[in-house]
């Protein structure tokens, strides 16, 4: 066992703070791994790039990397990453949050900024149960399974946040499990070039509670789950990316478009209305851009942007 | 250091309190802001996105007061000078963010047009019983720090004072504004930018793997840092230790908390008020904000009626000037506490009284100011 | 001749089971050893099949393992 050899993505671990908190077979980490290399085969610029997370398992992400980190309240990651961004737009700004925080309590906020197409990219680590505060239902639970507040099985209707996401306007959205690894990298460092409202779905084992109440294996045991029941389908509808508790996990690239993104919209609109009056007091920071017209961004979305 | 003039609207005007107070955030540097409309604070960000875009910077309205309290935590750790602007119901929406931003020490500015509440309430209608809210809303052991201006000229020098203070402090700070001072129009004077005193942030002079987020430096306040300056900081609302990790001990927790509560209790300069015949008086007449306006009238009354009537107005509320008025209460028959609720900065005064003098409350449920003869009678009875 | 090896950080591993079940040529396999939570870390048990390509060091939640390339004994290859 060699220990010249260093970790490859040791350099965006807070190696201060190993081994972390995390349970034996949870994927948040393996998610964490995946951004890592992400990050570092992207060659993206660390220095500005911050991550913000929720309140959660998931949430305790913001304190395992070696970057501007932001452990905020449960539910409000966005709009404190909307903070960042709009104060220093030449910041990127990821979000990296579990489905309760960014559904539920953060449900509000996580339609708004997909709606404002608010250039953040989103991680959302979907383990469907909130974890830290001992495996209670989440929006993304599935029916009849088990929960600590469903002790008699889940039976409302779970958010399929794919489609969620898409319709609030979201200009990538993509679903990959712990078990494609490759994938998610290649997804998140997409993300991480691309402007505009950027969410990825990721599907994560919890054995110690969802797993573990549903009889359903160790973490390992939900990875061969994943294997076998994921279909990679690309440019698949999202209204077809209902998950259950046992069928098929439909995963892929979902949306890939362009639209223009919240502060170009802002710049083009002041523009627009003020012409030389207008103090972009940002110019400077986003690297001189100008305010980019729909023809310019190339974007021929019939949706409505204003 | 003197204030940016992209921001300074130099000159004389005839603003009501809600726009003097978007004046007095620009003049202090504000480049951000957050909000979300209600009655009877909207116009201080109508006000400032019609200004921002000509002086540089952003306004974002946000989809709820939940998220226009941290998106601005947001943008001042970017770098920006932040505030956001509400009232009753949305004030009650911000706490969870006003205790995250005292335990984060971010500097920022919540300003509260009071209105009548509880709940629903009156919304164009004044009352000041938001003040306890203000010091205790949010949970657990925190401080922080509220002005409280009585007209729109104070409104915009208050202003700045909060953000001067918030920056210097490194905590959140409230600007208790009311429904009457916010829409009162009168002259407000708007002297020239090197004539403002202005707060810049502290940012810390160590090189990254040398600077602590949460080690105090001397006054018991941590420098500063932003994103994007190399300085892979962790921020976390969990009890952390001086390198910002969380450290969830019983120990830190203690040293944390209690550094926290004392940067703000044991600052020597945050005692603030406007007082006059406070020697040899038999009665002091406690008010803030616009009832100090009403309590005036009462005042010039009860001394042309031979009364010794000391005045004591409150600009800066919390932290509450224990010390003043323990000093007071030896000295004088008794306080006459004027507020626009039913009793919550008397609770303060009685406290700190300490039994040495009678307090008196005036005040009712909200809706009006005080009608000056009822103060005036509460005078003439404590002073017998 | 192994064209990789295997760096295992033992103290962090929490013996999950995904570099065991995830290596394609088996390399690995949980020890009898324990590091000082309990957990089995693994081990190479077919060091002779390690290609250096990593996947173990992809999957791990703990960061607790990684694969490397090793240079070729007549040419040196690039590192991954």
């Amino acid at each position: 066992m060699s220990t010249e050899l260093i970790n490859p993505v040791e350099r965006i671990l807070r190696s201060d703070r190993m081994p972390h908190i995390w349970c034996p077979g949870c994927g948040i980490g393996t998610t964490v791994n995946s951004f890592s290399r992400a990050l570092i085969d992207s060659n993206v610029d660390l220095k500005n790039l911050a991550i913000v997370s929720g309140i959660g398992c998931t949430g305790r992400v913001a304190g395992y990397v070696k970057l501007d980190s932001f452990h905020t309240t449960h539910g409000r990651a966005i709009p404190f990453a909307t903070g960042l961004k709009l104060a220093n737009p030449k910041l990127n700004v990821v979000v990296y949050a579990g489905d309760g925080d960014l559904s539920a309590i953060g449900g509000n906020h996580l339609i708004h900024a997909a709606r404002r197409n608010m250039d953040l990219k989103v991680v959302c680590v979907n383990n469907l149960v909130y974890a830290m505060t001992g495996g209670q239902t989440a929006p993304t639970t599935p029916g009849d399974v088990i929960t600590s507040t469903h002790p008699y099985g889940t039976f409302d209707p779970s958010f399929n946040l794919p489609h969620l996401v898409e319709a609030a306007g979201a200009v990538y959205v993509a679903r990959w499990t712990t078990f494609h690894v490759r994938q998610l990298a290649k997804s998140m460092a997409e993300a991480f070039s691309k402007k505009g409202f950027c969410f990825i779905e990721v599907l994560s084992p919890c054995p110690t509670l969802y797993q573990r109440r549903n009889k359903m294996g160790d973490g390992l045991d939900t990875m061969k789950f994943y294997k076998e029941k994921s279909k990679i389908r690309n440019g698949s509808p999202t209204a077809e990316a209902d998950l259950t508790k046992s069928g098929e996990i439909i995963v892929g690239k979902f949306v890939d478009r362009d639209r223009p993104d919240y502060l170009s919209l802002m710049k083009n609109q002041m523009v627009h209305t003020l012409g030389d009056r207008y103090k972009d007091e940002y110019a400077a920071q986003s690297g001189g851009e100008g305010a980019e017209s729909c023809e310019e961004m190339g974007c021929e979305e019939e949706m409505p942007c204003q | 250091m003197h204030a940016d003039p992209a921001g300074v609207l130099t000159g004389t005007h005839f603003i009501d309190g809600d726009h003097a107070a978007c004046e007095g955030a620009l003049a202090a540097g504000a480049r951000f802001a957050a909000g979300y409309p209600i009655t009877p604070s909207t116009e201080v960000v109508e006000r400032f996105a019609a200004r921002i875009p000509t002086v540089g910077g952003t306004f974002i309205q946000m989809e709820d007061e939940l998220a226009a309290s941290i998106t601005i935590q947001g943008a001042v750790w970017a770098g920006a000078k932040a505030f956001t602007v509400t009232s009753g119901p949305g004030f009650s929406l911000m706490m969870e963010h006003i205790g995250y931003a005292a335990m984060t020490e971010t500097p920022c500015v919540f300003i509260d047009v009071q209105r009548g509440g509880p709940s629903t309430g009156l919304p164009t209608l004044p009352a000041q019983a938001d003040m306890m809210q203000a010091r205790w809303g949010s949970h657990g052991d925190y401080g922080i720090i509220a002005l409280c201006p009585n007209s729109p000229q104070e409104c915009f020098d208050l202003t700045i004072k909060a953000f001067n203070l918030s920056e210097q402090f490194r905590v959140p700070v409230m600007v208790m504004m009311d429904e009457v001072v916010g829409h009162m129009t009168e002259k407000v004077v708007i002297p020239p930018a090197d004539q403002l005193d202005v707060t810049p942030r502290r940012f810390t002079k160590k090189a990254p793997g040398e600077y602590l987020p949460y080690k105090s430096n001397g006054d018991g306040v941590p420098d500063m840092v932003k994103a994007g300056d190399g300085y892979n900081f962790h921020m976390t609302g969990l009890t952390h230790d001086e390198r910002g990790y969380p450290n969830m001990t019983v120990s830190v927790q203690d040293k944390l908390v209690k550094r926290l509560r004392s940067k703000i209790d044991n600052a020597p300069d945050l005692v603030c008020y406007e007082a006059d015949g406070l020697e040899g008086a038999d009665v002091v007449v406690v008010s803030y904000g616009i009832t100090s306006r009403v309590a005036q009238r009462a005042i010039d009354l009860g001394r042309a009626q031979g009364l010794k009537v000391g005045k004591l107005r409150l600009i800066i509320a919390w932290p509450f000037p224990e010390k003043l008025f323990a000093e007071l209460a030896s000295k004088v028959k008794g306080f006459v506490v004027a507020e626009l609720n039913l009793g919550q900065m008397v609770n303060e005064v009685q406290r700190a009284a300490n039994g040495a003098a009678k307090v008196r409350h005036v005040g009712h449920a909200g809706g009006s100011v005080h009608d000056p003869q009822v103060i005036l009678k509460a005078i003439q009875e404590v002073a017998r | 001749m192994a064209k990789g090896t295997v760096s295992i950080l033992v103290e962090r591993c929490k013996a999950c089971g995904f570099c065991v079940e995830f290596c394609p040529t088996k390399v690995l396999a949980l020890s009898s050893a324990f590091n000082s939570k309990g957990y089995h870390p693994p081990q190479m048990v077919n060091p002779e099949k390690c290609s250096g390509c990593d996947l173990c060091g992809m999957y791990c939640p703990d960061f607790a393992i990684f694969g490397t390339r090793l240079p070729a004994e007549k040419e040196v290859k690039d590192a991954r």
